[in-house]
C-alpha cells in the first residue's frame, strides 16, 4: 500500500514538474523575439604587441531583408552586443566603422556589413574581425602539445561521465543507453537555471554583495551547483521509480538495455521538444583569450574545468576507497549476491551509485556545455565514447573507466594529428572494435570468459 | 478536421515505401536477433553500405545497374563478416555496443570529406535510379480504391512488396529446416548446441550475413525510392525503428515484422496528420506544441512505444512468449 502511495506521489510529482517545464521553459529558454531569436557578438581589438581589447561603444546596426531597421545597439563595457530580432529570417549585420576609435579598424574593410540567417530559436553569433590578426601558424610541436592538453581535458570529461555507467553497470548489470540524456540533462538544467536565476527577487542584492560582486559569473556558478545536485535528484528519481519496478519485476538484462535504449529516444526528443534544435551557448558565455603557459596557450575556463574535474575524481576515488559505502560499492560491483548475503543493503548502495554517477553525468554535462555549447543531442554524440571508454577500461571497475576515459580522450584528440578531424571519433570507435578482438575484459578488467 | 485525408494518407504510409523499407530491414533482423538472438545494433550500416555499393557503381564509377546490385550485395555480406568476425565469441551487450559503433564508424567515412570524391561527403550521390525507373511497365496511378500510388511511387512499392514476399518464403523455408532449428536452438541455450557437436560460431555467421543481405534490400529500396544516398538518413535511429517495429509485430515470426512495419507507419502517420491538422486549425494551442514540433512526436512516441513494448508485452502482437530472446542474461 506504501509502496503504491509512493510511486503514485513519484508519478504526481512528475507529472506536475513537466507541466512547469512545459509551461515555464519556453519562456525561460526564449530569449529576445518570441522565439528567442537573437544576434550576438564580441568586438576584440587585437593590437599588434599587447593583449586584445574589448572595445566599447561602437554602434551595431541590424537591418531586416526588406531593409527596414531591426535596431541600433552600442557594445558594451565587455565589447558584447545583443540585438534581440522580431522573428527568424535573413538580416543584415552592419558594424558602424565611424563609431570604431583611434587606431582600431577592421581586419577587412569589405566586411564591415554581414548578411546572415537566423533560425527559429537561433541566437546567432555574429563577430567582425578587429586590428591585424595574430595568425600565428603552429608548429608540429605547439600543435602536439595542444591536442594533448585538449584530450587531457576531454578523457576527464568523458571520465566524469564513464565513473557512473561503470558503476551503474557493475551493480546493476544495466547497460545504460539512456547515460548520454543524464549528461545534457545536466547542461540543460545549468542552461535553465542561469536564464531563470537573474529573475529571481532579491538577485541583484545579492550579486551586488561585495564578497559575491567579485565572483565572475555568479548567475552560472549558482546554475552550475543547481545542475549537479538537480541531476544527481534525476539519477535518484530513475532508479527509483523506473530501474528497481523493472528489476524487482524480473526483467532480463537485454530486456532492460532494449528499455534504457527506449527511453534514450524518449529523453532526447522531449529535450528537443523543451529546448529546440538550435546550439545555445550560456548567458555568462564569452570568448577568452589563451593564457600562455610556455608554448601552451589554453583559455583559463578549460584549465578551471580540468581542475574541476580533477578535484571531483579523486574525491570520488577516496570516497570509494575509504567510505564504508564506497567499499560496499565496490562490493556490489564485484558480486552483488555475495555482498548482499554478507549483510550489505544492496538497493540503497544501487540507489547511491545511481545518485553519484548523475551528478557526475550533470557536472560532465555542464562542462561540456561551457567548451561546446549546449545542444539537445550532446550527451548522445559522446555516448559511444563514453562506452569505448568503459569498454576499453573494463566494464564494471572505477578505475578502468577512469584509465579507459583518459586514453580515449587523448586517442581522439591527438589522432587529429595524422587523421582528418572529422574522423577523430571514428578512429577512438576503431580502437574499442581492435581492444575487444584482442583483450575484451579490457584493460583493467579480470580475465574472465567474457562471451 | 479533415479526417478523410488523414485517414487516406494513413493507408498510403502503411503500405507505403516507408513500411516496406522497415519491413525488410527488420526481416533480416528477424533472423539475426529474433530467431538467433544476435543483439545486431548496426542494421543501419547494413542497409548503408548496399545502398552506397549500388550508388557508387552507378554515379562515381559509371558502370551498369545490375553489377550495382551486386556489389551493393557483396558489401552488405562483406560487412557482416567484418562484424561477426570480432563480435560473435562476446557477449550480448558487447555486441550491441560494438555493432552500433561499427555502424556509426560506416557513417563517418561515408559523410568525410576526405571521401567526397567516391562517395558524396555530406550531400550524397543522387544520379543512379534512372536504370530502375526506365523498367518501370505502369503508367498513371498505380493500386486500388484508397491504395492508390502515383507514378512513379507505386513502382517502387511494387518492387518493394515483391522483395517483400520473396524474403519471407526465404525465411519461412529457412526456419523450417535443420538448419532454423538449430540456430533457434543457439538463442536458447549456445552452450548446449556446442555440447552436442554443432558448430556455433559457423551458425552465427551465417544468420547474421543471411539478415543483412535481406536488411540490405531495404537499403536498396530507400536508395531507389529516394533517388539519393545520404550518409545521415542511416544513423542508428534507423536500427532502433527497426527494432521497434520487429518487437511490435513479434520477433521469432515469420510475418512479425511486417505486421510491424504496416501498423507502426499506418499508426505514426495517423499521429502525425491529426497533430498537424489539429495545430494548424488551432485545435491544440500554440504553447504546448508547434508546427515545428509536430515531427519530434514521432520519436518521443516511438521511445515510449519501445519501452511499454519491451516491459508489458516483449512478443509484440504475434510473437510466442516463450521464444523471446529477451529474458537471456
Amino acid at each position: 500500500m506504501r509502496r503504491a502511495v509512493t510511486s503514485l506521489l513519484g508519478l504526481v510529482a512528475l507529472l506536475v514538474t513537466a507541466l512547469i517545464g512545459v509551461v515555464a521553459a519556453p519562456a525561460a529558454f526564449a530569449g529576445g523575439g518570441e522565439g528567442g531569436e537573437q544576434i550576438t557578438g564580441l568586438l576584440l581589438f587585437v593590437p599588434e604587441q599587447g593583449d586584445p581589447q574589448r572595445i566599447e561603444g561602437v554602434t551595431i546596426t541590424v537591418t531586416a531583408e526588406d531593409g527596414s531597421q531591426i535596431a541600433s545597439v552600442q557594445s558594451n563595457a565587455e565589447g558584447a552586443y545583443t540585438v534581440p530580432l522580431p522573428g527568424p529570417g535573413k538580416y543584415t549585420v552592419t558594424l558602424e566603422e565611424g563609431t570604431l576609435p583611434e587606431g582600431v579598424t577592421l581586419r577587412d574593410p569589405d566586411a564591415g556589413s554581414v548578411e546572415t540567417v537566423v533560425n527559429p530559436q537561433e541566437q546567432r553569433a555574429v563577430l567582425f574581425a578587429l586590428g591585424e590578426g595574430t595568425r600565428e601558424t603552429e608548429g608540429k610541436g605547439e600543435q602536439a602539445i595542444r591536442l594533448v592538453v585538449e584530450g587531457l581535458l576531454f578523457g576527464l570529461l568523458i571520465a566524469l561521465a564513464s565513473l557512473g555507467l561503470s558503476l551503474i553497470f557493475g551493480t546493476t548489470g544495466l547497460t545504460n543507453f539512456a547515460h548520454g540524456e543524464i549528461i545534457t540533462f545536466g547542461a540543460m538544467m545549468a542552461f535553465l537555471v542561469e536564464v531563470l536565476v537573474p529573475r529571481v527577487p532579491f538577485y541583484d542584492t545579492i550579486a551586488g554583495l561585495p564578497v559575491l560582486s567579485s565572483v565572475g559569473g555568479l548567475a552560472f556558478l549558482l546554475a552550475a551547483v543547481a545542475a549537479v545536485v538537480l541531476t544527481g535528484a534525476f539519477g535518484w528519481v530513475q532508479d527509483t521509480f523506473f530501474w528497481r519496478v523493472l528489476r524487482r519485476r524480473g526483467t532480463g538484462l537485454i530486456a532492460m538495455m532494449i528499455v534504457s535504449i527506449g527511453l534514450a529516444i524518449f529523453l532526447r526528443y522531449s529535450y528537443q521538444y523543451f529546448f529546440g534544435a538550435s546550439t545555445r551557448s550560456y548567458a555568462s558565455y564569452s570568448s577568452q583569450a589563451g593564457l600562455e603557459l610556455g608554448p601552451l596557450s589554453i583559455a583559463p575556463r578549460d584549465l578551471v574545468a580540468m581542475g574541476i574535474c580533477v578535484v571531483v575524481l579523486v574525491a570520488v576515488s577516496l570516497a570509494l576507497l575509504r567510505t564504508r559505502t564506497g567499499k560496499a560499492t565496490r562490493a556490489v560491483a564485484d558480486n552483488p549476491p555475495l555482498a548482499a548475503a554478507s549483510g550489505i543493503d544492496v538497493d540503497r548502495v544501487i540507489s547511491v551509485v545511481w545518485v553519484i554517477g548523475a551528478a557526475l553525468a550533470g557536472l560532465a554535462g555542464v562542462l561540456l556545455g561551457l567548451s561546446q555549447q549546449v545542444n539537445f543531442q550532446m550527451g548522445f554524440q559522446m555516448l559511444l565514447l563514453v562506452f569505448a571508454a568503459v569498454v576499453l577500461g573494463g566494464l564494471g571497475t572505477a578505475w578502468g573507466a577512469l584509465v579507459g576515459s583518459l586514453v580515449v580522450g587523448m586517442f581522439v584528440q591527438v589522432s587529429t594529428l595524422v587523421i582528418p578531424a572529422e574522423l577523430k571519433n571514428a578512429s577512438a570507435l576503431a580502437v574499442l572494435i581492435v581492444i575487444l578482438l584482442v583483450r575484451p575484459q579490457g584493460i583493467l578488467g579480470r580475465a574472465e570468459r567474457v562471451g | 478536421m479533415e479526417w478523410g485525408r488523414i485517414l487516406s494518407d494513413a493507408l498510403q504510409a502503411g503500405f507505403g515505401a516507408e513500411a516496406v523499407i522497415f519491413a525488410l530491414a527488420a526481416i533480416g533482423l528477424n533472423v539475426q536477433f529474433g530467431y538467433t538472438g544476435l543483439l545486431n545494433f548496426g542494421q543501419a550500416a547494413f542497409l548503408a553500405v548496399a545502398a552506397y555499393g549500388l550508388a557508387t557503381t552507378v554515379a562515381t564509377f559509371g558502370l551498369n545497374f545490375w553489377l550495382g546490385l551486386a556489389v551493393g550485395i557483396g558489401a552488405a555480406v562483406v560487412l557482416a563478416l567484418l562484424l561477426g568476425i570480432p563480435t560473435l565469441r562476446l557477449r550480448a551487450d558487447y555486441l550491441a555496443i560494438v555493432t552500433i559503433a561499427a555502424a556509426e564508424i560506416i557513417r563517418l567515412l561515408f559523410r568525410s570529406v576526405a571521401l567526397r570524391d567516391i562517395f558524396g561527403g555530406s550531400d550524397g550521390l543522387q544520379a543512379f535510379a534512372d536504370p530502375f525507373y526506365r523498367l518501370n511497365p505502369f503508367e498513371g496511378p498505380i493500386g486500388f480504391g484508397p491504395l492508390t500510388f502515383s507514378n512513379p511511387l507505386g513502382w517502387v512499392v511494387v518492387v518493394g512488396w515483391v522483395l517483400v514476399a520473396l524474403s519471407l518464403l526465404v525465411v519461412w523455408a529457412l526456419m523450417r529446416s535443420p538448419w532454423g532449428r538449430v540456430v533457434r536452438a543457439i538463442r536458447e541455450d549456445e552452450d548446449a548446441v556446442r555440447s552436442l557437436g554443432k558448430n556455433v560460431y559457423a551458425h552465427k555467421m551465417q544468420s547474421l550475413v543471411i539478415g543483412g543481405v535481406l536488411g540490405s534490400l531495404g537499403g536498396f529500396i530507400f536508395a531507389l525510392w529516394q533517388a539519393a544516398v545520404s550518409p545521415d538518413t542511416y544513423a542508428t535511429n534507423l536500427t532502433f525503428f527497426t527494432y521497434t517495429v520487429l518487437i511490435l509485430g513479434g520477433a521469432a515470426r515469420v510475418f512479425g515484422p511486417v505486421v510491424g512495419a504496416v501498423i507502426f507507419w499506418g499508426l505514426l502517420s495517423l499521429l502525425e496528420g491529426t497533430l498537424e491538422n489539429a495545430t494548424r486549425i488551432k485545435a491544440i494551442p500554440a504553447w504546448l506544441l508547434d508546427t515545428t514540433q509536430t515531427s519530434l512526436v514521432r520519436f518521443v512516441l516511438v521511445g515510449l512505444v519501445l519501452m511499454l513494448l519491451i516491459v508489458f508485452r516483449p512478443q509484440g502482437i504475434f510473437g510466442d512468449r516463450r521464444e523471446i530472446a529477451l529474458d537471456a542474461r
